[in-house]
């Protein structure tokens, strides 16, 4: 099991840069093709998607390295635990 | 000397101070998700007294995006309530955020429309929004760490699961009295600028007035009161919540592995499907809220069954299984609203359909005394009781004033300039009892969905953490699954339906929205299902 954390680990890691990419070029495409009269609002959206999903993917960045070095192999019991 | 009856006495004791505990936390919960959600329950309304008259859907999606920004700052709130709930205290922080979201939902209901300040309106708006939703990320955390810490080892998840009713009840008060005065005042008198609509966010103030003298009552938590009186409390909750990598990794686990499939799940549930059964399937206005209203209330009570039986079996599986099945039956379950709904698939019913056309009403534009509008009702009533009303409109331009309204014969062809193509369709189905029920148990399969991944979850995360950083770090991961990744299945889905409309599909794939929610709540399962553990954790007090 913990090999197959790890392996994700990866996976996770990697699916965190992708999904930010997919959102800049949605983003790109999606702008790109708005009529004149809705690019401010196809704008707004789409800032409002990536200032959201950016530190989220981030995040998920992070939680993928943390699986990829094996912290999750053993989760915390007590308190004293997570203190280190 | 101790005696068998002292002890009897004791446990009675302790068993009312607990409902106490519970009822007092409870009702200010849910009177703040009454006024967090009044705002997306009249989004329709509040796009029309909010943005120009012509923006459309443009303005519907921007009443959404205001919307989804009230969860967005959720976990803004969580951050800077929950630091101020592990330093001062859970009571008088709650507190707080009660008269706060009281106040801001108050105050929205005093703003005058785009007519009367033009984008004024909006921007104030948003403002109040924001404040609802900062208020709202200090609340859930608050009620839910002070009732875990007074519930007894071994039935948190029971305890805890009746301040998880909240968030449905206050969905349920929120549709009640919207339909209350929607049917008391008639669409017209409701709809106007200084209409009822605005009734929802006034008596707020009511509710929020005797919730707050109810928690000023209530006595602080028993094991932040220990914490506080040896001197332990934290002195930097956001540096041990977030800055100690050992507690952050707990912090993310909590986020991947639970709360964002939860909180899909909770949306999709209780928002996506009332959204798309008044807008995709074009029930009417009441019937859609009355559907809700019932399928809520049959399910309600698997909250605290959910949360009983986690106790006695484990929170994970529970939670996960209720993803999985959300994930396998969205598709179908929301096939079947189609199915249910259309017309051309009532074959037992279709020959006996009566259809009734009413007179064509022209109506000269109030502004432009150019424009003509020709409406028609078609009434079509089926066997099985279900009433569809089809309401035309062809839009004619003149090239000169058409003057007063009149009869469509009496109008010269040679005045007209133009006419549409094609009338616009307005639809509005009010469903046979046999159909009624019929989407009631297939919003109330989505609604067990939700109490099966959310009536164990605050137990769950208050487990995870320790007492003296609980409100910082269970708050923030709670309010980023459910602020964000479950505040925006509304907007996420209806823009992701929209993305799919071309010339030759303009109606788009009704069904493309689901994606998000099974996206979001797959990763979630595969994660949770990997990576968390099924132990309860007895000991809270550390």
């Amino acid at each position: 099991m913990n090999r197959i954390k790890k392996i994700l680990g990866y996976v996770w890691m990697l699916l965190a840069p992708a999904i930010i990419c997919f959102l800049m070029y949605e983003a790109y495409v999606k702008i790109g093709n708005a009529k004149p009269a809705e690019k401010a609002n196809t704008i707004l959206q789409w800032v409002i998607i990536l200032v959201i999903f950016m530190p989220i993917s981030i995040g998920f960045f992070i939680f993928g390295k943390y699986a990829a070095a094996n912290e999750y192999a053993h989760l915390p019991e007590t308190s004293d635990e997570l203190n280190d | 000397m101790i005696t068998g009856k002292t002890i009897a006495m004791n446990a009675e004791k302790k068993q009312s101070s607990i409902a106490f505990v519970i009822g007092a936390s409870s009702v200010g919960t849910l009177i703040e998700w009454y006024d967090f959600y009044i705002f997306g329950m009249l989004a329709t309304i509040l796009s029309k007294q909010f943005f120009p008259a012509e923006a459309g859907t443009a303005a519907l999606l921007s009443t959404l995006a205001i919307f989804a920004a009230g969860f967005i700052v959720r976990p803004f709130g969580a951050l800077v309530f929950g630091r101020l709930g592990d330093l001062i205290g859970r009571k008088h922080t709650f507190l707080l955020t009660l008269v706060i979201m009281g106040g801001s939902t108050f105050a929205i209901g005093l703003v005058p429309s785009y007519n009367t300040i033009g984008w004024a309106a909006p921007i104030i708006v948003l403002i109040l929004r924001l404040l609802q939703g900062l208020a709202l990320g200090g609340e859930y955390g608050g009620a839910a760490t002070y009732v875990a810490e007074h519930a007894p080892a071994g039935q948190r998840g029971f305890w805890t699961s009746w301040i998880q009713t909240t968030a449905t009840l206050g969905l349920f008060l929120a549709l009640g009295v919207i339909i209350l005065i929607r049917s008391n005042q008639g669409v017209e008198k409701f709809s106007a600028e200084w209409g009822g609509w605005r009734y929802p966010f006034w008596i707020s103030i009511l509710l929020v007035g005797v919730s707050v003298l109810i928690r000023m009552r209530m006595s602080e938590s028993p094991m932040f009161s220990k914490l506080k009186s040896e001197g332990k409390t934290s002195v930097n909750p956001l540096k041990e919540s977030f800055g100690h990598k050992g507690n952050f990794k707990m912090v993310l686990l909590a986020l991947f592995g639970a709360v964002m499939g939860q909180g899909v799940v909770w949306y999709t549930g209780q928002f996506y499907a009332q959204s798309f059964i008044e807008t995709v399937c074009k029930i009417d206005f009441i019937q859609s809220r009355n559907i809700m209203l019932v399928a809520i209330l049959m399910a309600t009570p698997c909250f605290v069954l959910f949360g009983w039986l986690s106790d006695k079996v484990g929170r994970k599986w529970i939670m996960l299984l209720g993803m999985l099945l959300a994930i396998l039956t969205y598709r179908p379950i929301y096939k079947e609203f189609i199915s249910i709904t259309a017309a051309n698939n009532r074959t037992q019913i279709v020959d006996y359909r009566l259809t009734k056309a009413g007179p064509l009403m022209p109506l000269v534009d109030a502004k432009d005394k150019h424009k003509m509008y020709i409406r028609q009702v078609i009434d079509t009533v089926y066997l099985d009781g279900s009433h569809f009303k089809y309401t035309t409109t062809d839009t004619l331009i003149g090239y000169n004033e058409l003057g007063v309204n009149r009869p469509i014969n009496l109008i010269n062809p040679t005045l007209i300039k133009y006419k549409s193509p094609k009338p616009n369709v307005v639809i509005e189905k009010t469903m046979g009892k046999s159909a009624t029920w019929d989407m009631i148990w297939l919003i109330f399969i989505q609604i067990v969905y939700v109490t099966m991944v959310y009536g164990p979850i605050a137990a769950f995360l208050v487990e995870m953490f320790p007492t003296k950083i609980r409100y910082t770090s269970m708050s923030l991961p709670y309010h980023i699954g459910n602020g964000v990744f479950g505040g925006l299945v509304p907007f996420l889905g209806t823009l992701i339906v929209e993305f799919t409309k071309t010339s030759t599909n303009p109606g788009g794939d009704v069904l493309a929205g689901l994606w998000y929610p099974i996206g979001v709540a797959s990763v979630c399962l595969m994660i949770g299902a990997i990576y968390l553990t099924n132990k309860l954790d007895k000991n809270v007090m550390d």
